[in-house]
């Protein structure tokens, strides 16, 4: 193993937990068909849905976003402090995520990954889930450490743009995970080991989504560094704006937190004022995506001139269409598309009501985390693991298939659930005919739904099947460098947007803005608290 | 800031764009008063049963011709159900739940809530069209989640 060995250990594990939970969801989408299979019960559903869920938005895309940021921040800085404390916390956080998968599939916490109180999982889920979190703020003290002793040897110069990315997605990380530690350490695990009988499910509720949603960007930034810094140097360009990047990845620290209750749009003990004003935050954080989808095009537009396209839009059919990497990113920008359209509507306040819950919500977040983010990570399993093992990818045919397979099956599952959930079909539903008495254009969709995951479930076995064959048995070899894209106009000097000790100080006050007084009006009324049920 | 020609047509641009987007939510809620369900109410959901609004539920007409129904949602029904109503008059669902959180949506229209224990949500629709509506939960409840189906009659 290389010098990469504690970001290649996080992407093997993330890799594992990814091959788990692709079979979880071919499952759950069969069942809500109602097409038969072995086995096929109301409690293997919803421990499935738990599982996808857990496994895929919390396990998979933690363990890959902290192993990419390892990797990226290390090549960036050119140095690694405190390695050795990263691998503790990564046994830390894979005793925690075995801790609490058993617990999910011994069918002990089918909570989902939203696990609201009242239902009590297993203790061991939350505090498995904690020690994730912990290796997390691991992760970010090891990445501003090696800043800080990067820093002290280039005082006035600009920080590397790729390590400027990661910093900010540690920092809001940090952020986003003060609301996820006070629910959890502060009100589950004591409530579920009994210590004390009840809780209160809005005040909980809300400090998950106070996490939530920049859990979202959390998945969403490690994707756009690499759109950023790596796609066009793979397209053989240049990044179009060095210092645009830099304030796209700084209005993501702001922005992405004091949004949460567009999460809770439906909920009681909020009041609509507040809602309202977590919506113009939500719509200030589309502003960010629509700046990198300009930047990313131009940067792609630029690799095309670059090898002589001279009409309006020839360089499109010059970009590397058959490289896995450029594919998979090309796709999961198209899915974006789509997947901020699907947001927009979302965040609309009160047309929220006509989707909230339904099966288009579904729909909505495996077009962003499912494409976006997921097909990014896979693509760059494809770049990054000859770099960072030092063998060569096995099987490229497969490779280069893969992404094209997985976004033709998202096309179809997306498609069917966002038209079901316009329906009215709800979320999580063991079948669509629901107690047998509905169905009829549901049952439809959710059939053609189930066709799209069993091309999804193939796309992810051939994707795993790359990586271990890779992994195990790819012929050895000099590993390649880890390049970054050069910007057109690279910044002489550090700038405003490298100002990131006053931007996390701005944060932190619009998330104390946003939560402090909802928060203190929930805690202020008449409160009776709820004991814990276990209905699975 | 110097940015390309190019790139800040689109950035303004993007700019005009979300402003249209916040405008058209932020006038109706002005002038309209149209906003999501966001009733700031409590109550005890340990002591439903013998709560005597929640206690059974239940459609109650007022002299002024609108209509509170008083929903409990609990482990796998709605209570009262099937629930009755006039087409035409304003009709305010009153909603909770005794035991875990549960989903309120009444299918093909815009009432669609949270039922969470401790509290009580509000929201007030008219239904121009008579006819059976399904009620769904949209929050996973537990095992039989996907059964727990309600109805409700516009009359």
């Amino acid at each position: 193993m290389t010098k990469h060995g504690v970001a290649a250990a996080h992407i093997g594990a993330a890799v594992v937990a990814f091959a788990v939970a692709s079979l979880m969801g071919v499952l759950q989408a069969l069942s809500m068909a109602d097409i038969s299979f072995p086995m096929r019960s109301e409690s293997l559903y919803y421990m499935a849905v738990t599982s996808h869920g857990v496994l895929m938005a919390l396990v998979f895309t933690t363990f890959f976003a902290i192993g990419l940021g390892y990797a990226i921040a290390r090549e960036a800085l050119g140095r690694q402090t405190g390695t050795r404390i990263g691998w503790v916390g990564f046994w830390l956080a894979i005793a925690g995520a075995a801790a609490a998968a058993w617990t999910i599939l011994t069918g002990q916490s089918s909570v989902m990954y939203t696990f609201y109180p009242p239902l009590q999982a297993h203790p061991l889920f939350y505090i498995g889930a904690t020690l994730i979190v912990v290796d997390s703020w691991i992760w970010v003290g090891i990445i501003l450490f090696s800043y800080r002793s990067w820093r002290r040897e280039h005082p006035s110069d600009p920080i590397p743009a790729p390590a400027h990315a990661v910093m900010a997605t540690a920092i809001l990380w940090s952020l986003a995970t003060v609301g996820l530690a006070i629910e959890v350490v502060g009100m589950l695990i004591p409530w579920s080991l009994g210590w004390f009988e009840k809780i209160d499910p809005m005040v909980a509720r809300t400090y998950f989504w106070w996490f939530g949603h920049p859990l979202v960007y959390f998945w969403l930034m490690p994707a756009y560094t690499l759109w950023y810094f790596v796609l066009p140097h793979i397209a053989g360009g240049r990044l179009f704006s060095d210092k645009l990047a830099r304030m796209v990845f700084v209005l993501f620290l702001l922005l992405s937190t004091p949004v949460g209750f567009h999460h809770q749009f439906s909920d009681p003990g909020i009041t609509a004022g507040w809602k309202l004003a977590h919506t113009i935050t939500t719509y200030a954080v589309l502003y960010p995506s629509f700046v990198t989808a300009f930047t990313i095009i131009a940067s792609l537009e630029v690799a095309g001139r670059m090898k002589g396209a001279k009409g309006l839009f020839d360089w499109i059919g010059k970009l590397p269409w058959r490289d896995p990497f450029f594919a998979s990113i090309a796709l999961a920008i198209i899915g974006f598309a789509f997947g901020g359209f699907g947001g927009a509507i979302n965040a609309a306040y009160a047309m929220n009501a006509l989707v909230h819950n339904t099966a288009f919500i579904q729909g909505h977040f495996h077009v962003t985390l499912g494409t976006t983010v997921a097909l990014t990570f896979m693509g760059a399993s494809y770049w990054l693991l000859p770099r960072i093992l030092g063998r060569e990818l096995r099987f490229p045919a497969v490779a280069r298939i893969q992404p094209y397979l997985w976004f033709f099956g998202m096309t179809i599952f997306s498609t069917a659930y966002h038209i079901a959930g316009i329906r009215g079909l709800p979320r999580r539903v063991y079948s669509a005919s629901l107690n047998g008495s509905l169905g009829g254009d549901w049952h439809t969709l959710t059939v053609a739904a189930a066709i799209g995951a069993i091309v999804l479930f193939t796309s992810a076995m051939a994707y795993v099947f790359v990586v271990a064959a890779t992994w195990f048995a790819g012929r050895k070899i000099e590993a390649p460098a880890i390049e970054f894209a050069q910007p057109v106009k690279p910044e002489p000097v550090a700038g405003i947007w490298d100002r990131l000790g006053m931007w996390t100080a701005i944060a932190a006050v619009l998330v104390i803005i946003a939560y402090a007084y909802p928060l203190y009006q929930l805690i202020s009324h008449p409160r009776f608290g709820s004991p814990g049920f276990k209905p699975f | 800031m110097n940015v390309d020609l190019y790139e800040r047509i689109w950035m303004w641009a993007s700019g005009v764009i979300l402003a249209m987007f916040l405008g058209a939510i932020l006038i109706p809620a002005a002038t309209a008063g149209i906003h999501p369900s966001s009733h700031v109410e409590t109550v005890d959901p340990t002591t439903l049963a013998t709560h005597p609004e929640f206690g059974t539920g239940g459609v109650t007409a007022n002299s002024d011709g609108s209509v509170v129904v008083s929903v409990a949602a609990s482990m796998f029904s709605f209570s009262p159900d099937p629930i009755e109503v006039p087409a035409g008059r304003p009709i305010t669902f009153r909603i909770t739940s005794s035991d875990v959180i549960h989903g309120f949506q009444v299918v093909g229209t815009n009432v669609n809530t949270m039922a969470v224990p401790g509290y009580v949500s509000k929201t007030t629709v008219t239904f121009d069209k008579p006819g059976q509506y399904a009620i769904t939960c949209h929050e996973y409840c537990g095992v039989f989640h996907h059964e727990m189906v309600g109805t409700l009659v516009v009359k």
